[in-house]
């Protein structure tokens, strides 16, 4: 059944038989670019987690940085969240760049 | 075939509401609301691919130890390595519908899963390495171009990626056989041989006529699956057929004619016993495919119990160092 | 130290300077600096295929994609340090050549690589004490005199620092791991030991191959390699042997039985076509 068979434990309640936590693995592609979500990695610990992303996700030279989070940390907006979570009213114009006018002449970066 | 459970006024509407989002072609995510069958036909359908790839390793890595340059050496490692990079990114897919790998990996050992018929035919002779390239590589790739636009979120994204490395596979395949097509007399007569052994098991990876298969017509409403079994097994034979011709080989089939009226390639019938016997069991290497990956798990216990007894151990320690 | 007893014709090419260590004699190739490329690439090359025997068998599929990632680099580096040796034998043999053409006596690697798999501890332990040993030597040879070595030395030793990590970290958790994790890999440690002293062997290659600007003390780095590994060995639990008789032979051509049988399966393909193109 999904979510029941999660751990096995053995006698000494050492989890037995398992393929390991999920952890969620992130890459930046270049320096200066934002981390992104590449996919998941089993592993039993952060470096343990790292390397093995390193070897699924980045080992054609995909990425120069990595993170990897337990899958169990990450905190995740609920679909139904999308309305008064997301939509701020698109009436609220001045939380744009667009709404401020510059005056002529003047170079904006 | 399953007879869907009466549902509730809301949940019709729900289901509803799903149905227009992927009418519309919006993709759906781990958290949305989804119908049961939906999500058991996905956990179905991408846990049977995620197995196809890792049981597809042995046939090719069979020649590992043998293949005939250094060059071969290596570019054979690394796409046994990459089958099991995709096995393991639609594992972790399948992971986000709500199942734990380790039952996946049951299911497999158990004989509950399925996996790719062409899988349960051994590798008899270094040519079977270009031809597995070509044939099977080729034909994943008429279906799984498709599946980049799968209706599911996690599902789609993981063959995008996939995509990318296996029409490397594919290419490496046609230039393992353009090579030996090009060689000695032996060469050439090792590939023809392996073409011949090949070619029918490929056609059949595409699945019989959606008419005897009871899950299309479902996967095709909720664009899991987006054309149909004949519809990518005739593109697969187009795409092919002039390849092969190309390193003047021939392929095992008298009935095979250009239609120049539908512009397809005409080709003889399909032996469905042989299909139906090989993924029932009864293939030449069924059982040897299940027992390898049992042996390697059965293997591999200590040393997974190990990792996972260390990692407990270290998180007591810095618990109690704290 | 070497001899040479004129009522004892070496086998080898004439001019061969015989070698002597331990009171072994034993053919050399002409080419010191040939024979040091040799020692290099079998010893990749050897360990690759090793490796790359647990494709599809490995305890679990991250440890599947690790170790044939592995495999890749070391048949990569063989490939490499193989090709210059043929370069600078100069009599047309490529890397393709000497993997696939030449008799395991002919073979220079270590015995320590051709060793079984064994199980996946055993794998991991002759990984770790190969790659302790290779990250220092490679370190070393990275800045010396010969530009070809240097640079490929340099590069095989990236690749090499990040299988000591991998390698390193499996030795801990093993053995540091359960109570049978534990027994297996203190009994790999145990049967492996006696392979290690090999690594550290300095002969009248090493002095020799100092006129091509490569001068390296594999004696000197022992001591490194033993603290580094001690470390290791604290952290995983595990028992270091002492007073063991090493054993010797691969630089010279004397393999175990082994050897044998790895290279009837690698050359097999490669040696029923002569002379096709793959």
């Amino acid at each position: 059944m999904a979510g029941d068979a999660k751990a096995l434990h053995t006698s000494n309640g050492v989890e037995a038989d398992s393929q390991w936590s999920l952890w969620e693995v992130f890459t930046q592609p270049g320096k200066g670019a934002p981390h992104e979500h590449a996919g998941s990695v089993h592993a039993t610990d952060a470096e343990h987690a790292l390397q093995n992303a390193r070897d699924v996700y980045a080992r054609r030279g995909e990425a120069v940085s990595l993170w990897v989070v337990p899958a169990d940390a990450i905190v995740a907006s609920a679909p139904g969240d999308a309305g008064p979570f997301f939509d701020p009213g698109n009436d609220k114009a001045y939380r744009h760049p667009q709404f401020y006018k510059v005056p002529r002449g003047v170079r904006v970066f | 075939m399953e007879q869907p459970t009466s549902v509730t006024a809301d949940e019709s509407a729900l289901v509803a509401a799903f149905e227009a989002r992927i009418a519309a072609g919006e993709s759906i995510e781990p958290k949305d609301w989804m119908p049961e069958r939906y999500r058991r036909q996905l956990v179905r359908m991408m846990s049977q691919h995620a197995h196809s790839e890792i049981v597809g390793m042995l046939p090719e890595g069979n020649w590992i130890t043998r293949a005939p340059s250094l060059r071969r050496k290596m570019s054979l490692i690394a796409k046994v390595q990459d089958e099991a990079g995709h096995g393991l990114y639609i594992y972790c897919g399948t992971e986000t519908l709500g199942v734990d790998r380790h039952e996946l990996v049951e299911q497999l050992l158990d004989g509950r899963a399925k996996y790719s018929s062409i899988f349960n035919y051994p590798t008899l002779s270094w040519a079977d390495m270009g031809v597995i390239g070509w044939f099977v590589d080729g034909a994943a790739i008429v279906n799984q171009t498709i599946l980049a636009k799968a209706s599911y979120g996690p599902y789609a994204r993981a063959m995008v990626r996939i995509c990318k490395e296996e029409n490397f596979h594919k290419r490496q395949g046609y230039e393992i056989c353009a090579t030996l097509a090009n060689g000695t007399p032996a060469q050439r007569e090792m590939l023809q041989d392996a073409v011949n052994r090949f070619w029918w098991p490929s056609l059949m990876m595409f699945g019989p006529s959606d008419t005897d298969s009871p899950n299309s017509a479902e996967l095709l409403k909720w664009r899991v699956k987006r054309k149909t079994n004949d519809e990518l097994r005739q593109r697969f034979i187009n795409l092919t057929v002039p390849q092969v011709a190309a390193i003047g080989i021939t392929l095992p089939d008298p009935d095979l004619r250009f239609n120049a009226e539908t512009n397809n390639w005409d080709f003889g019938e399909i032996d469905w016993t042989e299909f139906f016997q090989v993924i029932g069991g009864n293939g030449p290497c069924n059982r040897e495919r299940i027992a390898a990956r049992q042996q390697a798990h059965d293997e591999g216990t200590w040393v997974r119990d190990a990792a996972t007894a260390h990692a407990a151990k270290q998180q007591r320690r810095s618990s109690q160092a704290a | 130290m070497s001899e040479h007893d004129d009522s004892d014709t070496p086998i080898g090419t004439a001019g061969a300077a015989t070698l002597s260590v331990a009171g072994v004699r034993g053919p050399v190739f002409a080419a010191p600096l040939v024979e040091y490329l040799l020692r290099l690439g079998d010893d990749r090359l050897v360990l690759g295929h090793r490796l790359s025997e647990w494709c599809g068998h490995g305890p679990i599929l991250e440890e599947d994609i690790a170790l044939s990632n592995m495999a890749l680099d070391l048949v990569g580096q063989a490939s490499m340090f193989l090709g210059l040796a043929g370069e600078v034998e100069g009599k047309g043999r490529d890397a393709d050549a000497l993997a696939y053409l030449r008799e395991g006596v002919q073979y220079r690697n270590a015995l320590l690589v051709e060793l079984p798999r064994g199980d996946f501890g055993f794998t991991m332990v002759r990984q770790f004490l190969f790659d302790a040993s290779s990250v220092l030597l490679l370190d070393a040879l990275s800045g010396c005199g010969h530009p070809g070595v240097a640079a490929l030395a340099a590069k095989s030793l990236k690749e090499d620092k990040y299988h000591l990590r991998h390698s390193s970290e499996w030795v801990v958790r093993l053995g540091d791991g359960t109570a049978e994790s534990h027994a297996r890999v203190q009994q790999s440690v145990n049967e492996i030991w006696r392979y290690t002293g090999e690594l550290f062997e300095h002969d009248i290659i090493d002095d020799a191959v100092a006129a091509d600007g490569i001068v390296i003390d594999r004696a000197a780095l022992f001591s490194r390699w033993e603290s580094m590994v001690r470390d290791v060995m604290q952290r995983a639990t595990l028992d270091m042997p002492e007073d063991v008789v090493m054993a010797s032979g691969g630089r010279r051509g004397r393999h175990t039985e082994y050897l044998g049988h790895l290279l009837t399966v690698m050359q097999s393909v490669a040696r029923a076509h002569p002379g096709a193109t793959w």
